[in-house]
């Protein structure tokens, strides 16, 4: 089957007046339909920005610098820019990080969410705001009638990503794109918009690619994850089997990062250094610097993505020459906090 | 690592929304330029629409033998001018003429200015180069040099006051709402608009213009006042409203061959203008502060 998404070897440049960041270094991701998936990384390691130039929508200094873009299997890279417009945004539609600036202040939600079906979709005005308040109670706002008429700032942030994620569903969109949608709300609240997110793809089933700094947030909603590290996709796999066997060392070291209730230890693990300069043309593995397993190798070729072969949960991939010792990483960190102690 | 538990239903009914009142509250706070502006403004346009039952006069009404009374005379209020003309009764039709005039000139270049600023910080590239070369090559004229020039040109009359403004004072507009445009455009609401594919026209109407055109609003406050002072200059410069026709700038004029003598002939229009200029500069202040308020 073909999926609904998938994305080649994504290029993304940033031009400065004295140097050309190369964000985002290749990226390959699939979203089948109805499919929740995850693409997490820290801060600048290019999620965002992949996210948007699959769209076309990058800003100003920031280019698009190659790779195709296919959407139920035809490639629209190479289509004119309005219908390549069209196609995108037939298909997918987008929820944002701050709720607050992703709303018009100046227009009712009501109107924000109906505007779609009455311009897009050709809907009569009492149509489109039937489909309207269908929308905001589908999307858990209490009395939809009377938030109907409410200004974005009369509402809290969770309403307001409510309202978000129903404009995103208004133009009947079979993948919904969310860049960190829940990085601006209190723990609580971020809990109920994902309800909100899962049990639309469950009742609605619509796909998601869900982009997170967070792993439990992706955790909560995701089946598949791809994990992005210095503008390159370095492992990716279902969720349950990428959370217990990382076969990437930078997975590896997220995970220890977080405290797990189930496993008391005595310190977390932090990842030493910071991400490499992008503007700099890297050689080796760009984590290896990093890395507490890094060897010459590591430190001289770039390994590519590739299928693990053996590993549970298939389609499993990893971008790491040693993914084959993976299991003793566990050990080795362990003795060296042993010892450090 | 295992996903967070979550111990109550993510999906139960959100907080009320406890802050309402007291947001309705402070919306109640006074707003003092903004009353005040708009009560001297709406008085001067009231003394205006009522001038006909605020003097029994005619303002183009001559009677050389009661020329140059002085404010209090018994009858003229303010005095009559060189032609026995009452000054009370021109300075009310004056009002008519000058502020019909002054508002209705910068309507249409702030129709104007504000789409091209619109298109032009929209599209960006070579509609804006354009655009950008046009705005710099009018503002590299003196205003009132431009205005006049074009005056000259067309001949005096309002219609000619009316082309010459909209020529010269839309590169404003242009400039400011271009200005908010590229600020605009980069948000989140202007990008999922985009994403949800609405027509472009509709995106830069419904969504953009009604964010940016605050600032152009702000400034076509000053820009009654600049265009009022341009036609006061042109009909100094016997370039304005042709006479008999009463207006604040002829009068000036009249009265500038007496300022020795006879201060007051010049004063009372001048300060007229000054009310005026006030008056809308507290309420364009007014509407500052009410938009930084929500």
């Amino acid at each position: 089957m073909t999926p609904l998404l998938e994305v080649h070897d994504l290029h993304v440049d940033i031009s400065l007046s004295h140097a050309r960041l190369h964000a985002v270094r290749g990226v390959s991701l699939v979203v089948g339909t109805g499919e929740a998936v995850g693409l997490v990384g820290e801060s600048g390691s290019g999620k965002s920005l992949a996210l948007r130039a699959l769209l076309g929508m990058l800003p100003v200094p920031v280019r698009f610098a190659g790779g195709t873009v296919l959407l139920d299997g035809e490639d629209v890279t190479g289509l004119p820019a309005k219908q390549r417009h069209r196609k995108l945004t037939d298909a997918m539609s987008m929820i944002f990080q701050d709720s607050l600036t992703a709303l018009n202040p100046v227009m009712r939600v009501g109107d924000q969410i109906a505007e779609a079906p009455l311009r897009k979709l050709g809907k009569s005005r009492s149509e489109a705001n039937a489909i309207a308040v269908d929308l905001m109670g589908k999307v858990g706002i209490p009395d939809p009638e009377r938030r109907f008429r409410s200004y974005p700032h009369e509402l809290s942030g969770g309403m307001r990503q409510r309202i978000c994620i129903a404009i995103a569903l208004s133009t009947k969109p079979r993948l919904i794109l969310a860049d960190e949608p829940t990085t601006a709300l209190d723990v609580t609240i971020q809990a109920q918009v994902l309800g909100v997110l899962r049990r639309l793809k469950e009742e609605e089933h619509v796909a998601m690619l869900l982009v997170s700094h967070d792993l439990a947030v992706v955790s909560q909603a995701c089946s598949r994850l791809y994990v992005m590290y210095a503008g390159k996709v370095v492992e990716s796999g279902r969720l349950m089997d990428l959370v217990s066997v990382p076969k990437h060392p930078y997975t590896f070291s997220l995970l220890r990062s977080v405290p797990d209730p189930d496993h008391r230890v005595d310190r977390l693990l932090t990842i030493d250094g910071q991400p490499p300069d992008l503007s700099e043309s890297l050689t080796g593995c760009s984590f290896a610097p990093r890395c507490p397993f890094a060897t010459d190798r590591c430190r001289g070729e770039d390994p590519e993505l590739e299928h693990v072969e053996g590993a549970v949960g298939a389609p499993r991939q990893s971008a790491c020459w040693h993914f084959d010792s993976a299991d003793r990483w566990a050990e080795a960190v362990q003795a060296e906090m042993a010892r450090q102690r | 690592m295992s996903a967070p538990t979550v111990a109550f239903d993510p999906l139960e009914p959100p907080e009320p929304d406890v802050l309402a009142p007291r947001r309705r509250l402070r919306r109640r706070q006074r707003n003092t330029p903004l009353v005040a502006g708009l009560t001297l403004f709406g008085l001067i346009v009231l003394v205006a629409l009522c001038a006909p039952l605020l003097t029994s006069h005619d303002p183009i009404q001559q009677s050389l033998n009661d020329a140059f009374l002085a404010p209090g005379s018994a009858g003229h209020p303010l005095g009559t001018d060189a032609l026995g003309r009452d000054v009370w009764a021109r300075l009310l039709y004056g009002a008519r003429v000058d502020l019909r005039v002054a508002v209705l000139a910068v309507v249409s270049p702030f129709i104007i200015g504000s789409l091209i600023g619109l298109v032009a910080g929209w599209f960006g590239g070579w509609i804006d180069t354009i655009i950008g070369r046009v705005i710099d090559v009018v503002i590299a004229f003196p205003f009132l040099v431009l205005i006049i020039a074009l005056v000259f040109t067309m001949g005096p009359g309002t219609t000619s006051i009316y082309v010459a403004i909209t020529v010269v004072g839309w590169v404003a507009y242009a400039r400011i709402v271009r200005a908010q445009v590229l600020v605009a455009k980069e948000q989140e609401y202007a990008m999922a608009a985009r994403v949800s594919g609405l027509p472009t026209w509709r995106i830069l109407l419904r969504h953009l213009l009604p964010n940016v055109v605050l600032q152009a609003i702000v400034f076509s406050m000053s820009d009654i006042v600049l265009t009022l002072l341009a036609i006061v200059t042109l009909g100094f410069l016997g370039l304005g409203v042709p006479p008999p026709t009463p207006d604040w700038g002829t009068m000036i004029q009249e009265g500038q061959q007496f300022i020795l003598s006879k201060w007051y002939m010049s004063t009372i229009p001048g300060l007229a203008v000054v009310l005026t200029g006030l008056s809308l500069a507290l309420i364009a202040d007014g509407i500052v502060e009410k938009a930084n308020r929500r």
